[in-house]
């Protein structure tokens, strides 16, 4: 598994830990290197706590990307049954940074996308490493589309760098592609539940944001810039990746308080990569409860209070 | 041959040492150079006569090309930004904000007035460039939304000038929203029936396109604008190629289907009022808004 740099103090009271155990097993006439292993126990959980809870914003970005936090494919296997994966534009191709396709939960069939990134070399080049050309966005509108259709409810799960910023991508209306995502998205019949599980970059995001209920799990970012790319552009320099991460105001407990999103998934301590299980597991739970909420209420109501909540969002002096 | 090669790359002048266009009774056409004088320019729409170039202007300017007699009533004019995040890079957002409000005498990147276009009622949403770059933050987000909420009560035409480098990054996450904010009363404004237009002028560019520029039942464009998702240097980056000549330009936009038509500035307010009058849209209520008198050209400048 990769560490993270600010990980390295739990590590090292991790490997002393099996040290102590491994003399504790050896040799303890008396008791005291028992007592010694519990201690450190002990303090490993404490420092596990503190750490963890008292994350910077640029440490949560870190862990966002972690090489082995579950991608969208995982959620998709892990929490839903009987999935149908559907391919293609219907217009220039199929984008692979965008998967989707109908699926069940527990006996809900929903519309179920998001951003893919790949797990080596090869994955993530064949993914775009997560960031779509605009016939992502316009797969993706499309599925949505179909699930307006019968009426299912639509799960996003949100995972990119940004929309793919190439030559083919502005020659096919990459800005198109999104805007229209964000204005047809805003008038879905259906119940549209967002999920941010790892990068939420820009506008890149939001193309396939727009919901009833937009959700962060608890160490993910979302913002209309990366920290390094801010960095860059206000500091005009890559060094301040730190203190944009910070001024950005881009963690989910941020963005809560800041009213921009409806609501916290939990992860387990230290990242959703740690123990998926867990991770599963709460991000089914709080589908489950939301579309419950979600499903019942008029669809017109339901698009007039979305527009309502998207339209509300904004601070400014008169 | 040139006698002199070029060291450095890029813009190396700061902030602080950048020229404002000189204030005088002559301008000069960037493209070919030739000097024009203002009255003359102004006269023309700020189109170079010489080779057709659009000068960047502000909104004063196109309310005063657009509605008849240069008449109007600016909309939520009291509207100012505010910095939610308490936002600091190399200096505070707060004072980026009063610096930019003093240096161009306007409260945010954007202004909303209505008035009558050839006897067409018609609300008009305007970016200045001038104000950091035109970015789009909450208060831009809070008009675009107002203008096109104007527009659906007294069922009047709208459109929006866009001329802006993106999002600002200053209010962050605020700003990235203000896409999805008007994207969502577009979508309202869609249901109504009522025309919306989107001008696109240089330039325009990031969350703008990616949300009410590219929404336009009408996508205008004026000549030579850099229209684009991406920035090109982003894109030189990411590619590693140079890119191709007219890439991203107007023209090039057009070929590639996403604008309806190129129209000079000369031409714009004939063609929008040709446009709209060919939509026969029928009006609900009469619009009874006080009207501003004119500046004479001596005020305006």
């Amino acid at each position: 598994m990769q560490i993270l740099d600010f990980e390295k103090p739990i590590i090292e009271l991790q490997k002393q830990l099996e040290k102590a155990r491994e003399l504790a097993i050896k040799d303890d006439k008396k008791g005291t290197r028992e007592k010694a292993v519990a201690e450190l126990e002990e303090n490993l959980e404490k420092l596990k706590k503190q750490l963890y809870t008292h994350l910077t914003g640029w440490q949560k970005v870190q862990i966002s990307r972690h090489p082995e936090r579950p991608y969208t494919e995982d959620y998709i296997n892990n929490i839903t049954e009987n999935f149908v994966e559907l391919h293609g534009d219907r217009n220039v191709k199929d984008d692979k940074a965008i998967i989707g396709g109908f699926a069940s939960i527990d006996g809900q069939t929903v519309m179920i996308l998001g951003q893919q990134k790949g797990r080596n070399t090869k994955e993530r080049q064949y993914r775009n490493f997560g960031m779509p050309n605009p016939e992502g966005y316009r797969k993706a509108l499309r599925l949505m589309k179909l699930a307006e259709k019968f009426n299912k409810p639509i799960i996003t799960l949100i995972d990119t760098p940004g929309a793919y910023p190439g030559l083919e991508a502005e020659e096919r209306g990459q800005g198109e592609a999104i805007a229209r995502n964000l204005r047809e998205m805003s008038v879905l019949k259906v119940p549209v539940i967002c999920i941010i599980i790892g990068e939420g970059a820009s506008g890149g995001a939001l193309g396939i944001g727009i919901g009833d209920k937009v959700l962060m799990m608890e160490y993910t970012w979302y913002s209309v810039i990366s920290p390094e790319s801010c960095s860059s552009i206000l500091w005009r320099s890559w060094d301040f990746k730190e203190k944009a991460a910070d001024a950005l105001k881009l963690t989910a407990d941020q963005m809560l308080d800041n009213g921009l999103i409806d609501g916290i998934i939990k992860e387990p301590l230290g990242g959703a990569h740690n123990e998926p299980e867990k991770a599963y597991k709460n991000v089914k739970a709080e589908i489950k409860k939301q579309l419950k909420d979600l499903i019942d209420m008029d669809a017109e109501v339901r698009i007039m209070k979305r527009i309502e909540k998207f339209s509300n969002m904004g601070v400014y002096a008169a | 041959m040139s006698w002199f090669k070029r060291v450095k790359g890029g813009i190396s002048t700061t902030t602080d040492e950048k020229k404002e266009v000189p204030e005088g009774l002559w301008e000069k056409c960037p493209q070919c150079k030739k000097t024009i004088s203002k009255s003359d320019l102004r006269e023309n729409k700020y189109v170079c006569p010489e080779d057709g170039y659009h000068f960047r202007i502000g909104s004063e300017e196109y309310f005063n090309i657009l509605f008849d007699d240069g008449v109007y009533t600016e909309l939520d004019a009291d509207l100012m930004g505010a910095d939610p995040l308490k936002f600091v890079d190399k200096k505070p957002y707060d004072s980026r904000l009063l610096e930019a409000q003093e240096k161009t005498g306007l409260k945010d990147a954007c202004r909303n007035a209505v008035g009558k276009m050839n006897d067409i009622d018609f609300v008009v949403s305007c970016m200045d460039f001038s104000f950091i770059g035109g970015s789009m933050g909450s208060v831009m987000g809070e008009k675009i939304a107002r203008a096109i909420d104007f527009a659906r009560e007294h069922r009047i035409p709208v459109m929006v000038i866009s001329k802006s480098g993106g999002a600002r990054m200053m209010e962050a996450a605020f700003s990235l929203m203000q896409m999805a904010k008007t994207s969502a009363k577009l979508a309202l404004l869609d249901r109504e029936g009522i025309p919306y237009i989107s001008l696109l002028t240089d330039p325009t560019t990031g969350g703008v396109t990616a949300s009410f520029a590219m929404l336009g039942d009408f996508n205008i464009a004026e000549p030579g604008a850099l229209i684009g998702f991406a920035g090109p240097r982003v894109i030189k980056e990411t590619i590693g190629k140079d890119l191709p000549k007219g890439f991203q330009s107007a023209e090039f936009v057009m070929e590639h289907g996403f604008v309806d038509l190129i129209v000079p500035r000369t031409e714009l307010k004939t063609k929008l009022t040709n446009l709209l009058q060919l939509l026969q849209i029928e009006k609900a209520k009469p619009i009874s808004v006080p009207r501003k008198k004119k500046k004479t050209a001596e005020e305006a400048e």
